[in-house]
């Protein structure tokens, strides 16, 4: 390679470097504002983050799910194996929303009990057909992989 | 084929994501062509007229 | 070997070159393309199972999916082109970087506006900014400083090298797309499908059509990036000898 060219090349590599460490500094120094939500963990420890309205997330507790029969009124309680939060809530909820589902609330805590004004589905990274989650429920395979092996 | 088509009631977000997804690709395989041939289509042209100039040039010249 | 590949890298560096293969290569990445995208279209709706989860609404994976990989692959793409255009001064690689920021802007705006279509039902939401989300969204905005970069300069070849230098600084956001779902809390999954690992979170029944439909987008991208350039080519060497000798019959 020519000098010419290996100057060029040494120039476009050393301004990727600094753009790379300038970007990595203010993601490192953002990096609770870039995170969308909160755990129940982070609430029972009091890092609540500045500001009335913030998001938790977590997972719906089975049999924790009390729905009004005649509004849309629902409470639950969130956890993240470390810590739960009960949810309190009126409106609709995303289709995914189920026990045992992935959710991030939107809102306040007020008495210990997070009011929500939003409440979205978070899904996990698996799919697989009706019959194949049937079939490892029945196998009470804890974490289903439905590759099988690889 | 009514069934296919409810998508399981998810018909109002499947298809539009689906018909988006086609124009895109068929934008993307017209475009370029017709860009092509346009180009092709111009450049003709351009060279007809030259000739057409030179040959009425010569016209001119001999005349004189 | 070495050699054969230097030899190549610089014919089909030459216009001329690039113009005679790629008209030899489009008919047959068109074929490939028709046949992969009506086999993927097949798999996705009628073969593929239905979701134990989210039902028939998960079928918007298999156009968003490949959408997203397209956004990154093309960028990738652009970026090296750029890099080649910046360094070796070769004409054809500036052409490649730029006839490539449309096409990977089209591909990222159908994975956002697909993203969304799904999220809606799924997640609750049409938008949240969140990392993944976000990310995507700076990566359209790349694309579209690229274009814009390029049309604004007059000289097409300064233009090219101004522009190729901007997508070469974009790169940094590439890896934040891809471990954002990593590195914070996001509303967006991880990764379903893993490269390195070979480890899927995916039935092989539903996988199969994802993998035909990410093949029929590739080749599309072959088909049209390549007949970009050529346009461009024909553009900016019409002057040529031998584009004047194509323009004769």
């Amino acid at each position: 390679m020519n000098p010419k060219r290996k100057r060029r090349l040494l120039l476009v590599g050393l301004l990727l470097l600094g753009v790379s460490a300038a970007v990595a500094l203010t993601l490192t120094a953002l990096k609770e504002n870039v995170s969308l939500f909160i755990t129940p963990a982070d609430i029972a420890a009091g890092r609540i983050p500045q500001g009335n309205q913030f998001r938790v997330g977590g997972i719906v507790v089975a049999n924790s799910v009390k729905r009004d029969s005649d509004s849309l009124h629902i409470q639950f309680d969130v956890t993240d194996g470390a810590g739960t939060v009960r949810v309190d809530y009126t409106g609709i909820l995303p289709d995914l929303f189920r026990e045992g589902q992935g959710i991030v609330a939107q809102g306040s805590i007020e008495n210990g009990i997070f009011k929500a004004n939003e409440v979205l589905a978070k899904h996990d990274e698996k799919y697989m057909p009706p019959e194949v989650a049937e079939a490892l429920k029945r196998a009470n395979t804890p974490a289903p992989h439905p590759t099988g092996a690889q | 084929m009514t069934d296919f088509w409810q998508m399981g009631g998810y018909a109002l977000y499947v298809w539009p994501s689906y018909a988006l997804f086609l124009a895109v690709v068929v934008y993307w395989l017209v475009a370029p062509w017709l860009e092509v041939k346009r180009t092709l289509r111009k450049m003709k042209q351009r060279k007809r007229r030259q000739h057409a100039r030179a040959n009425t040039g010569e016209q001119h010249e001999s005349q004189a | 070997m070495w050699k054969t590949l230097k030899r190549w890298f610089h014919q089909l560096g030459s216009p001329r070159t690039f113009y005679r293969f790629s008209g030899a290569l489009i008919p047959w990445l068109f074929v490939a393309m028709v046949i992969t995208l009506a086999w993927g279209l097949y798999q996705s709706l009628l073969v593929a199972p239905t979701d134990y989860q989210q039902g028939e609404s998960y079928r918007i994976l298999y156009v968003h999916v490949p959408s997203a990989w397209m956004g990154l692959f093309i960028y990738v793409l652009m970026a090296v082109s750029g890099l080649i255009a910046l360094v070796w001064r070769m004409k054809v690689a500036e052409m490649v970087a730029i006839a490539c920021a449309p096409i990977g802007a089209a591909y990222t705006f159908v994975t956002l506006v697909t993203g969304s279509l799904w999220g809606k039902p799924m997640w609750g939401t049409w938008w949240e900014w969140d990392a993944r989300l976000t990310s995507e969204l700076f990566l359209l905005f790349l694309y579209l400083g690229v274009m814009g970069l390029y049309a604004a300069i007059e000289d097409r070849r300064k233009a090219a090298r101004a522009a190729a230098l901007l997508a070469l600084v974009g790169v940094v956001n590439l890896p934040i797309i891809h471990y954002s779902v990593v590195w914070w809390n996001t509303l967006h999954q991880g990764a379903t499908v893993k490269l390195f690992s070979g480890e899927s979170h995916m039935h092989p029944s539903m996988l199969k059509a994802l993998l035909i439909m990410t093949a029929a987008t590739k080749f599309h991208f072959g088909v049209a990036l390549l007949q970009s350039v050529r346009a461009r080519i024909l553009q900016q060497e019409s002057k040529a000898s031998w584009v004047q000798e194509l323009v004769d019959d």
